[in-house]
Order: structure tokens, then C-alpha cells, then sequence
């Protein structure tokens, strides 16, 4: 696309920015039935949101608590494009139509934050408005060229109070030509993470995970631990070894938060420990069940020892007190 | 130190006497052969010589482009030797040691050194890389260990490191900040460089945004695509050639007993770079001179944490004191050891370190953007956290 078409597009669009649209209406005020639902799907079983007697002794809501993950849920639009009763009809993506009709036709959402100022309780009605606040200069990427735009959500009670915002990011981008006869993509599969690649000094150490057990090579003849596992004892050079069973416990010998890129199906922020296991030896892992910034050296781990997805389990880590 | 200095025998018998480069970009638009072309026949103009006179190559090998191509192509008739070094940017001081090697030993007499890659617009170290899966790869057996769980990105490796370098000596992101500010101040003022005519203040890096905690975007190289080489001969040939030689005074590959790919993780201590500690006496003692007699250094600036190290391990400072050689701003434009003129691989591009010996050559000559005063030796690093090498160069 030349610049004057690309100065063409953006004299359309740019005149949309910062307008606010809206209300979008939920259809229905926050109900239990709905945290109960969304509570069992994601397998959350924070006492705060449906515990009564857990809610009664420790805090000052007086009715069951929605997860703040739930924000945009309720004003989630029906299948046919409609809002709850009373919402404007005008289509918040306006920005994003106008692109696409120029040729930027591919979009990927490439970023959400949230930022959550109170908890929302069963009877509070939801609506939010929306604004596009930014759009970039023509960028390349990967994909293609296109625009990062930049969308703000802001999400009310009925009192018209904010509860919660978000900031979208969606890349809007130009799809490559169709080549003649070029056969049709096949549809993405799920992205798994990368299995590790066995081998004979290797293979034992894996099934051991699978059989629910992290090994540890110890060197028959010195008696050397080592990880992770090679042929030949460095201490003795001998050829002959067995395993221990780890205990799993250790600590954090040190530590990093991956932030960027995010590299599919992890989940982002990343926390990636490398542990000193009480046996010995150190062993890289993630740490689950932490706040992204709650990690330093020393922090004392436990093992779990998880099947993440059909055939792999990894030896996953988690902060435990001490 | 290791054994004494036995490899002495290569100590200024070759020179680099011609340097070439293609332009640095993110999307070359031609193949890394036509790069790899353009960066040797702009060496071979540079030092005076021509296809015909080249009876040596060397190069990486993860480069993609055959020597037997190159040769033919630039008008070359035969290579008496050849040979590449492994492991990434580790691979950038290896050619050097082994053109000195074969030209010390008579096996040949004019060798060119060459990298091209379109690392930018062609696969990406940066963006999580898969290898070949099959079990044969020591690639993959060795990544086993670290993919499954995402820690699969250059920069998360290096803040394993980074992150006990700060627990140790207490040094912080600011620390990192201020190499890559002075990358960048010279970068600004080097019409080749990517990032010419922007400067970063330390600021800008604190605010800049969390890449792998604690590495902040502008402690992370760009990535790029170009192509750097070089003509290596023998000092003999050198005086009846145009340019000041670059004489390779001495010169070490450096692997230690710790040394991993890029995952160096189980030494008793991770916070420095062994291998430097390692060859830093015999690269000074092969030279006949120590730190005070180093006048600037290109240093393998991939990520900023790992400069620190470096000037720690040639002996610039003391353990756990670069952050404040560095804060005193001795590295910097003017200071006392003045690093990577050029503005780095943070500030000029990524050519997997070949762009920081053809600034060294530029010194020596006094022919840089950012000459520094009587240059007669300059210190020269390969890359950090893999299998690597030093040299130092001299005025010939």
C-alpha cells in the first residue's frame, strides 16, 4: 500500500479517535448462579466468592462476590451483535470495519490489561462504554503491515461508578494476497508447548516424570549427583549410574519473569526458577501458584510433579513457608 | 592461566588489512549469499586485493553461505584452508585465531573471514526458536531441559545471570541502564548505525518496558540483518598494502568446565563469565601487555548485564566493581576505556559481534566516526554465556 493510501486511511479514521461510545447493557444483573458457573468452569475456589460463612467472618460483603476476571462478561453481546436493553446501536469497532475495507482485514488481539477497582456483588447491573485512544503509525510485523489500536473499556454499576477498565490492543493487518490455486491454510491447531526430545542419556529422566518421579543421576562408582543427565560422571569419569528419587524441596537460586514475547500456551507473565535442590543439584522450572512478583533467591519451593498436557509431565514448582 | 603461552607463535604473525560491510537493516531485501558477496568483495577493495589472491576462508557455522560459492563468485581460484567455529556469536574471535593459525603455520596466506544473516527478517533467535526435533540434534536434547516450561528467548537466559550478578554485588537495572546508554550515545553519532541520532537517557531505559525481568528492551540488542567481513594476511604481506594493519597480537577460543550453550547454569557461581576469566591471561600474556596498555574495547554487548562481567574478567576492574568503572563513566565517550565506539550491537546492529572487529580495525586506524586518541592496542570480545574467544589487536 503507498503512503498516500496509507494517508488516505488514517484521514478517515483518525477523526474517530477518542470518541466515546455507548452504554452497552448487560442483559442480566450479576447473579450467583452465573459466579457459581464460571467458578466451576475455571476451577476457581476462592472461599470469597460463593463461601457465606467464609465472606460473613472475614469481610464486609453481604452478598455472594464476582471474580474481577468476569469484567467482561456481563455485557458480553448475543450471537446476533445485540447488547441488553437500552444500548446504543452504534458499533464500537467502527475504526476496525474501515480498516478492513481498505485491506487491513486480519486482526489479532495483542494485548489486555485490567485494572479492577472494586469487586462487583450478586445484584449490581453491568455496562461499559467504549473508546478507541490510539492508533499507531503503519507498522511491520510478523504477520503482515498494519495499525495497533488501541481500545479503553470502562466498566459501571449502576451508579454509573467505573469498577473495573481495560486497555485492548488489537493489530489490524494487511492479509497477504491469495495466491492462485493456492491451497486454503489448514485451520490452526492448538498450540502445545514444545515436547522435550528424548534420547538414550536422556529417556530415563523423562519416564521418571511420567511415572510421577524426578530422578536425579548418581554416579555408582563416586557417588556424584548430576543434572541434568550426560553419560559420564565428571567427578570419576565412570560410565555406570542409577537415580535417586528427589524429595522435590529446594530453593530459588534464581529467577526470571518473562514478560515478552509471549510465546504460546504460556501464560504471561512467566516466572522461570532455577532451583537448588536440597539434594544437591539445580534444575530449571516454572513457578506456579505465585504472584508474578512474588519470587526472590532463597525463597524455599516444593515440587509437583504435573501432566500438562497429553504425555508430558513437568516438574513444576511452588513457593511453600517455612 | 593455563599452559604457558604456547600458542605464542601466532602472536603478530597476521594482520586485518581490509574490512567490508554491507548496510545494517531489519529487512535486507536480497539473500545472506548476495550479503555475504557484497561484505567480501568490499573487504577485498578495502585492503587492496582481489578474489584471486584469497587461499583461505573462515567463518561461523551457523553462517548458511559455502566457502567453495563465495570463492568462485569473487573471482578466488583456490582455498588451501577453511574452517568455522560453532556456537553462535561465541564463533566471533575463532575465524581471527584460526586465519593467524594457518597463516603462522605457512598453510596459507591471505584469508577471508566473513557472517551474513538476515536474522531479522529471517528466523528470529529472539521470538522463541524451535530447532530440529529429532533426537540426533544435541540442540534439542540440551533445550529439553528449558523449552517445555516457555524459558525459550536469549534475554531470559541472560537474567538468570543477570539476576545473581545484582544479588551478589548489588548491582541494579541502572547499573545495566548506563552500558546501554553509552552504546546508544555513540550510536548516535554513527550514520551506519541503526539507532543514529537516538540517544537514550537513563530514564528512558528505567521506563523502557520488562522484556525478562531484569532486562528492560534497552538492555536487548536489535536484531538485524547485514554482513561484515574481513581480509586477514601475513604481516609481511601487510607493509606492501595501503591501510595500517590490524595485527593480531594475540588470540584464544575459551571453553570451561562449566561452559553450556547459552545455559550455563551450574557452575558454583553463574554471576560471571568463566570463560573470559579463563583466557584473559594468556590473550595479555600472547600480546606482551596488560589492561593499562588497552586503549578502547568492542565488547559482545548482545545484552547489557553481560558487559559487566568483561571488564571484570580482562582485568579493567575488580570483581563486582563495573558498575562503578562504569558509573564513573570510564566506558563511555571520553572515559578512559572507551567500549564499543560503534554504538554496539544495542546501538549498531546484530552481526553477531563482526561488526564490533571491524570498529577495533577502524581504531587502530584512526579512521571511526568516534576515533579515540592514540589507539595502539584494542581488546576484543566474542560472545558471552557460550563457547568463545578474545583477541587483541595492534597497530601495525
Amino acid at each position: 500500500m503507498s503512503d498516500p493510501a496509507v494517508a488516505a486511511l488514517l484521514e478517515l479514521v483518525t477523526p474517530l479517535v477518542n470518541r466515546r461510545v455507548g452504554p452497552y447493557n448487560g442483559w442480566n444483573p450479576v447473579t450467583r448462579t452465573q459466579i457459581w458457573q464460571w467458578c466451576m468452569a475455571m476451577g476457581d475456589e476462592n472461599p470469597l466468592y460463593l463461601d457465606d460463612d467464609y465472606r460473613a467472618a472475614n469481610t464486609d460483603f453481604t452478598g455472594a462476590v464476582a471474580p474481577p476476571t468476569m469484567m467482561q462478561m456481563w455485557t458480553m453481546r448475543a450471537v446476533n451483535g445485540d447488547h441488553g436493553p437500552g444500548s446504543t446501536r452504534q458499533n464500537p469497532y467502527e475504526i476496525l470495519a474501515i480498516m478492513e475495507q481498505h485491506g487491513f482485514a486480519g486482526v489479532m488481539a495483542v494485548s489486555y490489561d485490567q485494572t479492577f477497582h472494586r469487586y462487583l456483588q450478586e445484584g449490581d447491573q453491568v455496562h461499559h462504554y467504549s473508546t478507541i485512544i490510539k492508533i499507531s503509525d503503519l507498522k511491520t510485523t510478523g504477520v503482515g503491515k498494519g495499525f495497533f489500536v488501541t481500545e479503553k473499556a470502562e466498566y459501571m454499576d449502576q451508579n454509573n461508578e467505573v469498577f473495573a477498565e481495560a486497555l485492548i490492543t488489537y493489530f489490524q493487518y494487511q492479509t497477504p494476497p491469495k495466491q492462485p490455486g493456492a491451497k486454503k491454510a489448514a485451520a490452526p491447531g492448538k498450540i502445545n508447548r514444545v515436547h522435550p526430545v528424548e534420547n538414550q542419556d536422556t529417556a530415563h529422566f523423562w519416564q521418571g516424570l511420567r511415572d510421577g518421579k524426578l530422578l536425579i543421576q548418581r554416579c555408582t562408582s563416586c557417588n556424584t549427583l548430576r543434572h541434568p543427565p550426560q553419560p559420564m560422571c565428571e567427578k570419576c569419569q565412570s560410565l555406570q549410574w542409577d537415580c535417586i528419587e528427589s524429595t522435590g524441596q529446594g530453593s530459588v537460586y534464581t529467577f526470571t519473569v518473562m514478560h515478552y514475547p509471549e510465546i504460546p500456551p504460556f501464560d504471561y507473565p512467566n516466572t522461570i526458577v532455577l532451583v537448588d535442590l536440597q539434594e544437591g543439584v539445580r534444575i530449571v522450572s516454572q513457578l506456579i501458584d505465585t504472584k508474578p512478583g512474588d519470587v526472590h533467591i532463597g525463597m524455599p519451593v516444593a515440587m509437583q510433579i504435573k501432566e500438562v498436557q497429553d504425555g508430558m509431565s513437568l516438574p513444576l514448582f511452588r513457593p511453600v513457608q517455612k | 592461566m593455563s599452559a604457558p603461552h604456547s600458542s605464542a607463535t601466532l602472536s603478530r604473525k597476521a594482520a586485518i588489512v581490509g574490512i567490508g560491510a554491507t548496510e545494517f537493516s531489519k529487512d535486507s531485501g536480497r539473500t545472506e549469499m548476495q550479503l555475504a558477496l557484497e561484505a567480501v568483495k568490499a573487504a577485498l577493495d578495502d585492503a587492496g586485493l582481489k578474489g584471486s589472491d584469497i587461499d583461505g576462508m573462515s567463518s561461523f557455522s551457523m553462517d548458511h553461505n559455502w566457502e567453495n560459492e563465495i570463492l568462485r563468485q569473487v573471482g578466488g581460484k583456490e582455498l588451501k584452508f577453511f574452517s568455522r567455529t560453532e556456537f553462535g556469536g561465541g564463533a566471533a574471535c575463532g575465524p581471527f585465531v584460526h586465519a593467524a593459525t594457518a597463516i603462522a603455520s605457512g598453510l596459507c596466506n591471505t584469508v577471508v573471514i566473513y557472517r551474513a544473516l538476515n536474522e531479522r527478517s529471517g528466523l528470529r533467535f529472539g521470538a522463541g526458536q524451535l530447532f530440529n526435533t529429532s533426537p540426533l540434534d544435541p540442540n534439542i536434547i540440551n533445550f529439553s531441559h528449558y523449552f517445555p516450561y516457555g524459558f525459550m528467548t536469549p534475554a531470559a537466559w541472560i537474567a538468570f545471570s543477570a539476576r545473581r550478578y545484582m544479588h551478589e554485588f548489588g548491582a541494579t537495572s541502572e547499573d545495566f541502564g548506563r552500558v546501554a546508554v553509552a552504546m546508544r550515545d555513540f550510536a548516535a553519532t554513527n550514520p551506519n548505525a541503526f539507532f543514529y541520532q537516538k540517544p537514550i537517557t537513563l530514564e528512558q531505559h528505567q521506563t523502557s518496558r520488562m522484556i525478562a525481568d531484569p532486562l528492560r528492551l534497552l538492555d536487548c540488542c536489535q536484531e538485524s540483518d547485514g554482513a561484515v567481513a574481513f581480509v586477514v594476511t601475513s604481516v609481511e604481506r601487510a607493509k606492501h598494502l595501503a591501510n595500517i594493519p590490524a595485527v593480531i597480537a594475540g588470540a584464544r577460543q575459551s571453553i570451561a568446565s562449566t561452559t553450556r550453550m547459552m545455559t550455563p547454569f551450574y557452575g558454583e557461581s553463574i554471576s560471571g563469565i568463566p570463560e573470559f576469566d579463563a583466557c584473559a591471561d594468556d590473550v595479555y600474556g600472547m600480546a606482551g601487555l596488560s589492561p593499562a596498555d588497552i586503549d578502547m574495547a568492542c565488547l559482545y554487548d548482545h545484552f547489557s548485564p553481560w558487559v559487566l562481567p568483561q571488564l571484570e574478567a580482562f582485568g579493567f576492574c575488580k570483581r563486582g566493581e563495573a558498575k562503578d568503572f562504569v558509573k564513573d563513566g570510564h566506558i563511555g565517550r571520553g572515559g578512559k576505556l572507551p567500549v564499543n565506539t560503534h554504538g554496539g550491537q544495542l546501538g549498531e546492529a546484530y552481526i553477531h559481534g563482526m561488526n564490533g572487529i571491524a570498529e577495533a580495525v577502524r581504531q587502530i586506524r584512526g579512521t571511526s566516526v568516534n576515533q579515540v586518541a592514540n589507539v595502539n592496542h584494542v581488546l576484543i570480545t566474542a560472545g558471552a554465556g557460550v563457547p568463545t574467544g578474545a583477541a587483541i589487536l595492534a597497530k601495525g
